[in-house]
């Protein structure tokens, strides 16, 4: 196979990290719109902690686009 | 038409050589410096007056200040209060160079890794000494998880250790790669707007508005997460487990 296609190809299997990182982000709110339909007067207080763990799940994803850029770039 | 990654090309502007350093004031610098000006007047300026029923700018100020506040006295209690002005121009730095880098034709400098890297080592660095003087060799426990039997320790000591030795990278990582990520996301929809043209750039055009205010967001979010991840180191030095 080419070097050129086999990049490409690998780059594209990088994105199947996208998998996991959707299934957390959905499970983060999802989480939290359940718990705030059950306690509502709590939710502004736990707010800040969803949003941390929304951008330590996102940076997961963007940890991919990384590798996805070293593969395409670098090597 | 340009690539969506020339928008992060560094360009010099004024060429220094410190010994075989290359020292030059590129782009880069220039926003970083903008940055700071702009922090420095916000808050030089609008504590000037230093009324009692703030004004406009003054109520900016005090909110990034008691916001800050309440962040370090939440995650590390009294004793962080020394690491506060710390924490604060971090926050406030990092926010401003993201914030800028969404005006069009702007450089963003926390999009590259040489400038988020270069924070988060200093943080590492410095909350690991902090810990090593304050604990002295004690401080080690901190790879110790409490409660544990004895078998798993063999598994878990080096776990914890890589993970402690993979912060400043995963701390540097996430804010560059958050940057890089939504530009570049900016940039190839801005370019289907014009490849779509009058007839159907429509549709790219209300994305990109959509996506500029969730960018907005993010600017805002990663400073956020990166001072909030230092207190949390910062914890961890201070008080090993609790």
């Amino acid at each position: 196979m080419d070097a050129s296609a086999a990049k490409l190809i690998g780059a594209g299997l990088a994105t199947i990290a996208l998998a996991g990182v959707g299934v957390g982000i959905g499970n983060i709110f999802g989480s939290f719109v359940s718990g705030a339909l059950r306690n509502p007067e709590a939710a502004p207080r736990v707010f800040g902690n969803v949003l941390l763990g929304f951008a330590l799940t996102e940076a997961v994803a963007l940890f991919a686009l990384v590798i996805a850029f070293m593969i395409l770039f670098v090597f | 038409m340009h690539s969506p990654m020339e928008q992060f090309e560094i360009k010099r502007l004024l060429d220094f050589k410190i010994g075989g350093l290359d020292a030059s004031f590129t782009n880069s610098s220039l926003w970083m410096i903008i940055a700071v000006i702009l922090a420095t007047g916000v808050f030089v300026v609008g504590m000037r007056q230093r009324a009692l029923v703030p004004g406009r700018l003054q109520s900016v100020a005090e909110l990034g200040y008691e916001f800050i506040a309440n962040m370090v006295r939440d995650n590390v209690g009294d004793q962080g209060k020394k690491y506060f002005p710390f924490i604060l121009t971090l926050f406030i730095f990092i926010l401003f160079a993201n914030m800028l880098g969404m005006v069009p034709y702007s450089f963003t400098p926390t999009s590259h890794i040489v400038v988020t890297f270069a924070m988060a080592l200093f943080v590492f660095v410095g909350v690991t000494i902090i810990g090593l003087a304050r604990h002295g060799m004690h401080f080690f426990s901190l790879f110790v998880p409490k409660g544990v039997p004895w078998a798993l320790l063999i598994l878990l000591v080096p776990i914890e250790i890589i993970s402690y030795f993979i912060r400043p990278f995963s701390l540097s990582i996430r804010l560059f790669a958050n940057m890089l990520a939504g530009h570049t996301m900016l940039k190839v929809f801005g370019g289907f707007v014009v490849m779509l043209g009058i007839v159907g750039g429509w549709a790219p055009l209300a994305f990109i508005v959509v996506f500029t205010g969730l960018e907005l967001l993010i600017a805002f979010l990663q400073a956020y997460v990166f001072a909030i991840l230092t207190c949390l180191y910062l914890n961890d030095a201070i008080h090993l487990h609790h």
